[in-house]
């Protein structure tokens, strides 16, 4: 329990990567590890990207996520996989959400939408793809996607010893607890 | 009891066990949240408001404290600038109840126009600085910012930065201390600052700051923490985290949780028991500063950035000289930068106003700031909070007086013209300006995060009240009826005529907007006064001919990329604008 461990969630505005980290730092808190997260608010409901950076450890300094620390990133979207992939340490591992959302530049015509992003993550680092929207929707709500992606990080990060559905239930509203814990335990399966 | 918290949220509790009755604050990312969090959470036992600007809500906090009561004001760092004024003279006549008020900078600009350290402002104020460094401390350090603001007759300064205001950690809470006020006496030499008595004041003053220097040495958080010789590290706030990682156990560490008055023979003696030292601080060499003029040697920012956020790699980079392998690819991530939402009502207005051709336009602090974002450009200056207003006047008088055509636009927010448009606009009207002022009214304060303003009705604690008649206010000031202009940004016809005629006019001009931004949450007003019954515009196929007329009004729910043009049906709210610029007549409103 003595090193500090370093996860990223990554993706754009609205897709709940905010709940997503609450539920996980409330759970890695309350299995004893001293944890910091760190968030940048400010313009991210405006369209842009968002990323919240969560350290955990038996002794954590700073709160933030340094490049070729991750040992988890989980993306979101795809695009926001690429950018982040420096912060990936070389034996790490990423989740990634096989969605895509184009940016303004791309919508507007004046970029295009990178191609190929799976096939070059996947030759650079370990990779776990799949599309968490349609598990979500086949469950009953596609709004639990954020939760789908909780349950393969939390796979990936080789935690032991916590109580996720506690933390689920302390988190969403009493008629979605089910749809979540189905959601976290689709995602946890992959 | 154990709670996570922002580094915000845990000011908020810190003042409210304090025994906080009066706060105060204009948002301003990264503070937002202190307020709001007392304004929510502890609203049954204290009282806050937010405040047209923060130079009101200090001397607010001032006012309370004056009246004896336990006070706070809470800004970002361009807010102190604003509400400096009274700042340096509360600093002469010191407090009756205690009074904190939170500076929140932000390096690196995550959301800001500039980037100052404000540290600077409480040695130029001479205000006692307190540097918390995660959201534990945050807390202790407010609380025992009021026992040192009663203690030594001063406001006290906390130091924030946007990663201790937004980061969360544990935080121990404890009980809520009530404190009773203070009896009032009237106590002129104390609170009056003419001359005379300010002189006297002056004095005091410096015998207020050799007692806090004084406490400064000795005080729990200002302890030297001794490991190793070799490398001693001076830091403080959030700076300290990265330290601690990059040199470890080994170094020994004098961790400054109160940097104003900077306790002096305290560095002198941590210095003399190592034999390098180093100085880790974001921005400005504030620190490094007061160790070179006692002639300490130590390295800082010689190797240190002085600009932009510190983390972890950037202080063992530069301590170290090695540079990490990371993983890298060819292809690149498009950027995502923000952009004006789907529905959001400053877009039909910022369209149409691009079109003008001769104009300067004058933008100001907002969410509409992203009108200066390409496809609409349609911004050719941003300052500062009101500032659109008055340097719009500046500059129409200026093109007029050299004879140039240069007609002058001035776009400000609603909530950003009561913060300080207010003035600027009265420079305008009674100074004979001829610039067109703009007032996006969109009925909340948007860029922070929805917070209510004096133009919404409701008061922070949730209270109706009365809003501020914003035509009614121009004409008050001295403003033509004719020269008034109040229109539906969304329909741009309607918005065409009014920018046509006002810009026009030899004269000063208001138009006003109004539709409430689209991801507000309505009030009863709201949807008395708006139909905002659930729309969205979709194309049709059969019509597009993809001249992409509707991408170019940049809203986020439109993609051209296909064969036709295809309006996403989630975040659209039928604001029509896409509608009003199809030439091939492709795009219909319906109901969702």
């Amino acid at each position: 329990m003595s090193e500090v461990k370093n996860i990223l969630l990554v993706g754009v505005g609205g897709q709940g990567t905010i709940l997503a980290s609450k539920i996980l730092t409330e759970g890695l808190v309350d299995a004893g590890y001293e944890v910091k997260m760190s968030e940048i608010h400010g313009m991210s409901q405006r369209g842009g990207n968002v990323s919240t950076q969560v350290r955990y450890g038996e002794k954590v300094y700073s709160p933030i996520v340094g490049v070729g620390e991750a040992d988890v990133i989980v993306a979101f979207e795809k695009m926001e996989a690429l950018r982040w992939l420096e912060y990936l340490k070389p034996d790490g591992k990423m989740v990634i959400n096989d969605f895509e959302i184009p940016s303004a530049p791309i919508l507007m015509g004046v970029a295009e939408y990178p191609e190929g992003i799976l096939e070059i993550l996947n030759e650079k680092a370990d990779t776990l793809v799949f599309k968490a929207g349609e598990i979500a929707e086949s469950l009953g709500t596609g709004k639990a996607m954020n939760i789908v992606l909780l349950g393969a990080l939390v796979k990936a990060m080789k935690v032991e010893g916590v109580d996720w559905h506690k933390a689920i239930r302390n988190n969403v509203k009493e008629k979605f607890i089910d749809v979540n814990i189905k959601a976290f335990e689709a995602g946890y399966a992959l | 009891m154990k709670e996570i918290m922002s580094g915000n949220e845990a000011v908020a509790r810190g003042a409210y066990e304090a025994g906080l009755a009066f706060a105060s604050a204009y948002p301003g990312t990264p503070s937002t949240e202190i307020l709001e969090t007392l304004g929510t959470r502890y609203k049954d036992d204290l009282y806050s408001e937010w405040a047209p600007n923060e130079k009101v809500a200090m001397e607010a906090a001032i006012g309370a404290s004056v009246a004896g009561v336990r006070s706070f004001a809470a800004m970002k760092h361009v807010g102190l600038n604003v509400a400096a004024d009274p700042l340096f003279t509360f600093a002469y006549t010191g407090v009756t109840g205690g009074m904190v008020f939170v500076s929140a900078d932000d390096p690196g600009m995550h959301s800001s126009q500039n980037e100052q350290d404000n540290r600077n402002y409480a040695k130029a104020a001479r205000v006692l600085m307190l540097n918390p460094s995660d959201s534990q401390e945050a807390k202790e350090f407010t609380k025992l910012g009021y026992e040192l603001s009663e203690r030594f007759n001063t406001p006290v300064m906390l130091h924030m930065t946007t990663r201790v205001c937004h980061s969360k950690g544990l935080v121990e809470l404890g009980e809520r201390v009530e404190k009773p006020i203070v009896p009032y006496e009237k106590n002129i030499k104390k609170f009056v600052a003419t001359p005379a008595n300010a002189k006297v004041m002056r004095v005091q003053l410096e015998d207020r700051l050799a007692a806090m220097e004084e406490y400064a040495c000795t005080t729990p958080i200002n302890q030297p923490e001794y490991n190793g010789t070799k490398i001693g590290v001076v830091t403080s706030g959030i700076s300290y985290q990265y330290a601690r990682e990059v040199f470890g156990e080994e170094a020994s560490y004098l961790k400054l949780g109160m940097t104003f008055p900077m306790p002096r023979n305290l560095l002198k003696e941590f210095a003399s028991k190592v034999e390098k030292v180093y100085v880790v601080e974001e921005m400005d060499p504030y620190i490094e500063e007061s160790l070179k003029m006692l002639g300490i040697d130590c390295i800082g920012k010689d190797i240190i950035p002085r600009y932009g956020e510190l983390n972890t790699d950037i202080v063992r980079t530069a301590v170290t000289g090695e540079k990490k392998e990371v993983l890298t690819s060819d292809v690149k991530a498009v950027m995502r930068p923000p952009v004006l939402c789907a529905g959001c009502p400053h877009r039909g207005f910022f369209y149409t106003l691009s079109k003008k051709k001769g104009v300067m336009i004058t933008g100001d602090i907002g969410c509409y700031t992203l009108g200066s974002a390409a496809p609409l450009n349609a911004l050719d200056t941003t300052f500062c909070m009101g500032g659109s207003v008055s340097t719009g006047h500046g500059a129409s008088v200026a093109l007029r007086n050299a004879g140039s055509d240069l007609k002058v636009v001035s776009v400000i927010g609603d909530s950003t013209f009561f913060h300080s448009g207010i003035t600027s606009l009265i420079d305008a009207v009674y100074n004979k300006g001829s610039n067109t002022t703009v007032i996006l009214d969109n009925r909340i304060t948007g860029m922070t995060g929805h917070q209510e303003n004096p133009g919404t009705g409701y008061t922070l604690m949730g209270q109706e009240t009365t809003e501020v008649d914003i035509p009614a206010l121009c004409k008050a000031i001295g403003m033509k009826e004719e020269n008034i202009y109040i229109v539906n940004p969304n329909h741009m016809k309607e918005v065409r005529k009014a920018l046509d005629e006002a810009i026009a006019k030899d004269e000063a001009t208001v138009i006003i907007t109004k539709w409430p931004c689209a991801l507000k949450r309505f009030s009863k007003e709201d949807k008395e006064r708006f139909d905002l019954t659930p729309k969205k515009c979709v194309v049709d196929p059969e019509k597009c001919v993809m001249c992409k007329a509707c991408v170019k009004t940049g809203c986020p729910a439109i993609n051209g990329t296909g064969d036709h043009v295809v309006i996403d049906a989630a975040s659209c709210t039928g604001c029509t604008v896409c509608q009003q610029v199809c030439p091939a007549g492709a795009i219909e409103e319906v109901a969702k």
